[in-house]
C-alpha cells in the first residue's frame, strides 16, 4: 500500500461507471484534489509559527501543570496553506455561482465590507475599553441604528442578539417582558403559522411560551379568520414571517396585526426575508411591533459555511423600553455604552443582557459599509431587483414544474415549486442533486413543509439576466430529465467531489471526532 | 448601485416575459396604504467606493487600537497574535461565502473543517465530543445550564463568584423565563476560588454546578474535588474557559471531570472586534451527545465508499424538533471556527504549549514588575495569564486617566460589578505574547504616578 495508507486516509478505486472509467494512485481526479485530515498527515512535533525562547520565569500555575499530550497535530506553513486551499475547492460558494437557496438568502458579498471590517481601528479594539478611546466604533452603531429604525419605521433598535433566531428569542423576550409589566402573566401561548421556520416554536420554547400552529389558506398565506378565532386572554401574541415561506406577502398583515392588538397581544415579524421589501414598506406601518434583521442577509454579511449572523431587532414604542443591554447613546458630542448600571429611566424595563459584550461589531461594520453604498435609492432597487428576478424564474419554469401558488400572482423575493406531477420514485431531492452536475448550488428543498417536495428558489438581486436565463435552461433541462423518468438522474451528481453522502448512516453510527486507528491496523 | 447587474433593458425584457407591465405590479400584494412612494426620506443615497472607503477609515481613526497602544485588557477577551495566513485563508471565497452545507456533496470543505475543528476543540477541552461552535461562551454558558437541566431533570444552577459577570448577566436573563433557579455569587479580592462554597451548597436539586476556570480574577483552582461532589448528588460540573490558550500549560477540564466543558475561542484565530462575532466552544462526554445543542457534523460514506461528511443527529435541531428542539439555534460562528482552527493547525501540539508557556512566563514577570510599585498589591497568586492587583486608589478613574495617555491598563472590577463598592479597587490584568517589557514598564511608571 502507498505511504498515505499508513497515516490513515484511505483513497479509493472509483467503481466503474459514468464518472469515471480510471483510478488514480492518489485519489485525485486532476484538479479535483482529495485531501487527508490534519490529524493524519500533521504530527505533535510539526508547527507553523516560530516564537521566541520561553523567558524563565516563577511558576504560578498552582500545581496543574499539563503533562498529558493535547493531541493537537501541527502543519507547517506551507502545509497548512495548501490543506485548507484543497478543502476550500470542494465547496461552493456565491463568488463561484448562483446560490439560489430560499430563505437563506445568498448574494454576493461585496470585498469593500470585509476591507472595512479589518482597519485595525474597527478588528483591534477590546469589548472593555474605555468608551473614549472606541468612539468610532460606538458612532458605527449609531448610525447603523438610525438606518434599520428609518429603514423600518421602528422606535428603537437592540443591537446585540447574535444571529436571527438569538434576534427572535430578543424580541420574544422583550413581549414576555411587556406583559410581565402589565400584569398579564397568563398570556403564555404564541401563535405561530405552520409554515414557519423552525426557529419560530423552538425560540417561543426556549423563552418558556407554548406554541399553538395556525393554519393557512389555500393560497399560502395565514387564515385571518382562524387567527381571530383564536385570540383571547391567554394568547400573548403571533410569529409571523412576512414576506412568508411560501414567497408571498401577508396581504392581511395590517388586519392581523390590529386583531392582535385589539386583543392584547403583540405582532413578532421574522425578518429573514426582509430583503424582499427594503426601502419600498416599513414594517413597522403594518403594525409590527418586533422584526429581527438578519444582516448578512439583507445586508450582505458573508455566510461563511453557515454563520456568524447578526439578528439586531427593531422594536415598536410599546416594547422598545424593555430592550436588552447593552445600548449606544449619545450624549452632547459623546458616545456612551448603557449597561447595568448606567440604565437610566430610559432603559428601566429592560429585560437584561443576552450576550457577553457588544453583539457582532464585525457584522455591523460590514453591513453600514454596504448601506452607505447602496443608500437609500440603492436599497429600494435591491428589493425590486430581487422580486423581479424571483417573478422571472417563477414565470420561466411554471409550465414545467408545479408552481403552487402562480396562478394567485406575483411572488415576492422566492418562487416556490412542487414535486408533485414527476414519475414514481422521482421527487425534489433528485432534481437538487440534478443541479449539482449543471454546476448550481440547488435551490433550498423540502422547506417550507406545507408544500409537497418544495422546491424554494431565491435568485436575490445580485444576478444578472443571462446568469438566470442559464440556470433556467439548466433547471428546465433537469426537470424534463426528471418528469421522463431518466434513471440517471437518481445517481447524481456524478461529478462533485463526493456522490451521494449517506446521512443515515452518519446517525446511526455517529463518528463525530477523529481517533486515532487501533494499534493492531496502525502497524501494518 | 454597482453591486446589481440588471440594466433597465433587461429589466424591461423580464417584465415582458412576466407579463407585466411594471415593478409596481409584482408589489400588488403589498397594500396600497403601506407602499413608500420613492427612497426613504432623511437617509442619503448611493456612494462611490472611494467616499464609503474615506467615511469608514474617518470612523475607524476615532478609536484607540489595541495594538497602537500598551494593552492589558483581558477578562474574557483577549488580544494574540494572529499569523498572516489564517486571515489569508479565511478570506478564500470558497469559505468566506459558501452557505451552511445543506448539500454535503458539494460542501466538503466546509464540512470537513467542521470535523477537524470539533475534534480539536475535543481535545483541547478534554471531552470526548464537540458541536461545530456556538455563538459565544456567554451563550453556550446558558446551553450547558439548559442542557444540564434536560440530562438531569433538575432545575437549580450553582453559578460561581469566579464565573465572567458578563456570562452571570446572561444567565439571570435567561433563567427569569425559564424558571431556572441560579444560585449566583460575586467574588471577593481573595487568593483563593471559592471551591469549598460550591460544594457546601449542592444538594438533590442541583443540576449544575458551573466554574470558570481560569477565572474572572485568573485564579487557576483543582476541578478534581468540585467534580466528585457534583457527581456523588448526581449533579454536572460545567466548566467554561475564556482563555483557551491557557489549556496549552494547564490541565483541561475533561481531564478533571468536568462533564460539559464551554468556551470562547476568540484567542485562537478570532482577534477582539469589540466583542463580535466570536466564538462559542461546546463540549461534553459521548453519551450527553443526543442532549447537545447546536450543529454536528459526522463522518460518513458515499455511494462509492468514499470518505465523507455530513450535518448529523439533526433530530435534536430546530429545524426537525420545533419547539422540542435541545436548543433555538439555527447557525454556527462556521467562519470564526474556521480561523481557530487553522490558527490550532499552525500551531500544533508543539506551538500552543510554547504559546502558553511564552503568554505564562510574561505574566509572571509583569505580575512581579506591578507588585513592586508603590500602591499595588498581587491579589492572586497562582494564575496563567491574567491576574488581579488590588490598587490604592478606586481602579475605574486610574483606568480612565491612564487610557488618556494613550496606555490601556487593563479591567477594572469597578467596571463588571458596579454595585459591590468592595471590588472597587480591583484590576484585572491580562498578559499575552503581544505584550513587551516596555510595555510592563510603562504601565508601572504610570501606576506609579498615578498612585502617588
Amino acid at each position: 500500500m502507498s505511504t498515505i495508507n499508513q497515516s490513515g486516509w484511505r483513497p479509493t478505486t472509483p467503481q466503474a461507471g459514468e464518472a469515471s472509467d480510471l483510478s488514480t494512485f492518489t485519489g485525485n481526479r486532476a484538479l479535483m484534489l482529495e485531501e487527508a485530515l490534519i490529524f493524519e498527515i500533521g504530527s505533535s512535533e510539526t508547527t507553523g509559527v516560530d516564537f521566541g525562547e520561553v523567558p524563565q520565569a516563577k511558576s504560578r500555575l498552582g500545581g496543574l501543570t499539563r503533562d498529558a499530550e493535547i493531541g493537537l497535530p501541527g502543519l507547517s506553513e506551507p502545509e497548512t496553506v495548501r490543506h485548507y486551499t484543497r478543502l476550500s475547492r470542494q465547496n461552493y460558494a456565491i463568488d463561484l455561482g448562483l446560490f439560489p437557496l430560499g430563505s437563506c438568502t445568498m448574494k454576493h458579498n461585496p470585498r469593500l465590507n470585509e476591507r472595512m471590517a479589518r482597519l485595525p481601528g474597527f478588528a483591534d479594539i477590546h469589548p472593555l475599553a474605555p468608551v473614549d478611546t472606541v468612539q468610532g466604533a460606538l458612532e458605527v452603531i449609531d448610525q447603523l441604528a438610525h438606518w434599520l429604525i428609518t429603514l423600518t419605521g421602528m422606535q428603537a433598535v437592540a443591537m446585540s442578539p447574535k444571529a436571527g433566531a438569538h434576534g427572535e428569542l430578543c424580541g420574544i423576550l422583550a413581549i414576555r417582558s411587556a406583559l410581565d409589566a402589565q400584569g398579564q402573566q397568563d398570556r403564555k401561548i404564541l401563535l405561530v403559522p405552520t409554515s414557519a421556520h423552525g426557529t419560530n416554536p423552538a425560540t417561543a420554547a426556549f423563552a418558556g411560551f407554548s406554541v399553538e400552529d395556525i393554519p393557512a389558506t389555500e393560497d399560502g398565506r395565514v387564515d385571518l379568520e382562524a387567527l381571530k378565532a383564536r385570540l383571547g386572554p391567554d394568547i400573548a401574541g403571533v410569529m409571523i414571517t412576512n414576506p412568508n415561506t411560501c414567497g408571498l406577502f401577508e396581504r392581511e398583515m395590517k388586519a392581523i396585526s390590529d386583531a392582535v392588538h385589539a386583543a392584547g397581544g403583540y405582532v413578532y415579524c421574522d425578518g429573514a426575508n426582509f430583503n424582499a421589501i427594503v426601502g419600498r414598506v416599513r414594517p413597522g406601518d403594518l403594525g409590527v411591533d418586533a422584526m429581527h434583521i438578519n444582516l448578512h442577509k439583507t445586508f450582505s454579511t458573508p455566510h461563511g459555511g453557515g454563520g456568524p449572523g447578526s439578528g439586531p431587532v427593531v422594536l415598536s414604542a410599546a416594547l422598545a423600553p424593555y430592550a436588552p443591554l447593552p445600548f449606544v447613546e449619545k450624549q452632547g458630542d459623546k458616545f456612551h455604552l448603557v449597561e447595568e448600571e448606567t440604565a437610566g429611566e430610559h432603559h428601566a424595563g429592560t429585560f437584561g443582557r443576552m450576550t457577553a459584550f457588544n453583539g457582532q461589531m464585525g457584522m455591523f461594520t460590514r453591513a453600514l459599509t454596504y448601506i452607505l453604498s447602496h443608500g437609500a435609492d440603492g436599497l429600494r432597487q435591491v428589493a425590486e431587483d430581487s422580486v423581479l428576478n424571483a417573478n422571472y424564474i417563477l414565470r420561466s419554469m411554471e409550465d414545467v414544474l408545479e408552481a403552487p401558488f402562480a396562478k394567485y400572482g406575483p411572488c415576492m423575493h422566492e418562487a416556490i415549486f412542487s414535486d408533485r406531477g414527476l414519475p414514481e420514485g422521482i421527487s425534489t431531492i433528485d432534481i437538487a442533486k440534478g443541479l449539482i452536475d449543471e454546476g448550481y448550488h440547488p435551490m433550498t428543498v423540502y422547506f417550507p413543509l406545507v408544500v409537497h417536495g418544495a422546491m424554494l428558489v431565491e435568485p436575490t438581486e445580485t444576478e444578472s439576466k443571462a446568469t438566470l436565463d442559464q440556470f433556467i435552461g439548466a433547471f428546465r433541462s433537469v426537470a424534463a430529465r426528471a418528469k421522463n423518468g431518466d434513471p440517471t438522474i437518481k445517481t447524481a451528481p456524478h461529478f462533485a467531489p463526493r456522490r451521494r453522502l449517506d446521512e443515515t448512516l452518519a446517525a446511526r453510527k455517529p463518528v463525530l471526532a477523529w481517533k486515532a486507528p487501533a494499534k493492531a491496523e496502525a502497524a501494518e | 448601485m454597482r453591486y446589481l447587474p440588471l440594466t433597465q433593458p433587461d429589466r424591461e425584457a423580464m417584465l415582458g416575459v412576466i407579463g407585466a407591465k411594471s415593478i409596481d405590479d409584482l408589489f400588488a400584494d403589498v397594500p396600497a396604504s403601506a407602499v413608500l412612494e420613492g427612497p426613504i426620506a432623511g437617509l442619503p443615497m448611493h456612494a462611490s467606493e472611494l467616499a464609503v472607503e474615506r467615511h469608514m477609515i474617518r470612523l475607524a481613526a476615532k478609536n484607540l487600537a489595541a495594538g497602537a497602544a500598551p494593552f492589558f485588557l483581558g477578562a474574557g477577551a483577549y488580544r494574540h497574535h494572529v499569523p498572516a495566513s489564517v486571515d489569508h485563508l479565511i478570506q478564500r471565497g470558497e469559505f468566506l461565502t459558501a452557505y451552511t452545507p445543506y448539500q454535503p456533496e458539494i460542501a466538503q470543505g466546509t464540512l470537513q473543517m467542521m470535523f477537524e475543528f470539533q475534534s480539536q476543540v475535543a481535545r483541547l477541552l478534554g471531552c470526548d465530543v464537540a458541536n461545530a461552535s456556538m455563538y459565544d461562551g456567554s451563550t453556550a454558558c446558558w446551553e450547558a445550564i439548559t442542557m444540564a437541566r434536560r440530562v438531569t431533570k433538575r432545575g437549580k444552577a450553582i453559578l460561581s463568584g469566579g464565573l465572567h459577570p458578563h456570562y452571570v448577566s446572561v444567565a439571570e436573563t435567561m433563567a427569569k423565563f425559564t424558571g431556572d433557579q441560579l444560585v449566583t455569587a460575586v467574588p471577593t479580592l481573595s487568593p483563593t476560588s471559592d471551591t469549598d462554597d460550591l460544594i457546601a451548597q449542592i444538594d438533590d436539586d442541583t443540576s449544575c454546578v458551573v466554574v470558570q476556570y481560569p477565572d474572572i480574577l485568573g485564579r487557576i483552582a483543582d476541578l478534581s474535588k468540585l467534580a466528585e461532589a457534583a457527581h456523588a448528588k448526581k449533579a454536572l460540573l460545567v466548566a467554561v474557559v475564556t482563555e483557551p490558550v491557557a489549556l496549552g500549560a494547564i490541565r483541561s477540564p475533561g481531564e478533571m471531570g468536568a462533564d460539559i466543558v464551554v468556551g470562547e475561542g476568540q484567542s485562537l484565530g478570532v482577534g477582539l472586534q469589540f466583542g463580535g462575532p466570536y466564538v462559542g466552544l461546546f463540549a461534553c462526554s459521548e453519551k450527553l451527545v443526543r442532549q447537545m445543542p447546536g450543529r454536528l457534523c459526522g463522518e460518513t460514506q458515499d455511494a462509492e465508499g468514499k470518505r465523507g461528511y455530513v450535518l448529523t443527529l439533526s433530530t435534536r435541531e430546530q429545524h426537525i424538533r420545533r419547539e422540542k428542539a435541545t436548543s433555538n439555534i439555527c447557525t454556527s460562528s462556521v467562519l470564526c471556527a474556521l480561523a481557530m482552527s487553522v490558527h490550532m493547525t499552525l500551531l500544533g501540539e508543539k506551538g500552543l504549549r510554547q504559546l502558553a508557556a511564552i503568554n505564562h512566563a510574561g505574566a509572571s514577570a509583569a505580575a512581579d514588575r506591578l507588585a513592586q510599585v508603590p500602591g499595588v498589591e498581587l491579589v492572586t497568586p497562582t494564575f496563567f495569564n491574567e491576574f488581579t492587583l488590588k490598587l490604592s486608589k478606586e481602579a475605574r478613574p486610574v483606568v480612565r486617566t491612564l487610557a488618556e495617555q494613550g496606555i490601556l491598563a487593563g479591567v477594572s472590577l469597578g467596571r463588571l460589578y458596579p454595585s459591590a463598592a468592595d471590588l472597587g479597587t480591583g484590576l484585572i490584568v491580562a498578559v499575552t505574547e503581544t505584550t513587551t517589557s516596555e510595555d510592563v514598564e510603562t504601565l508601572a511608571s504610570a501606576l506609579q504616578e498615578v498612585l502617588a
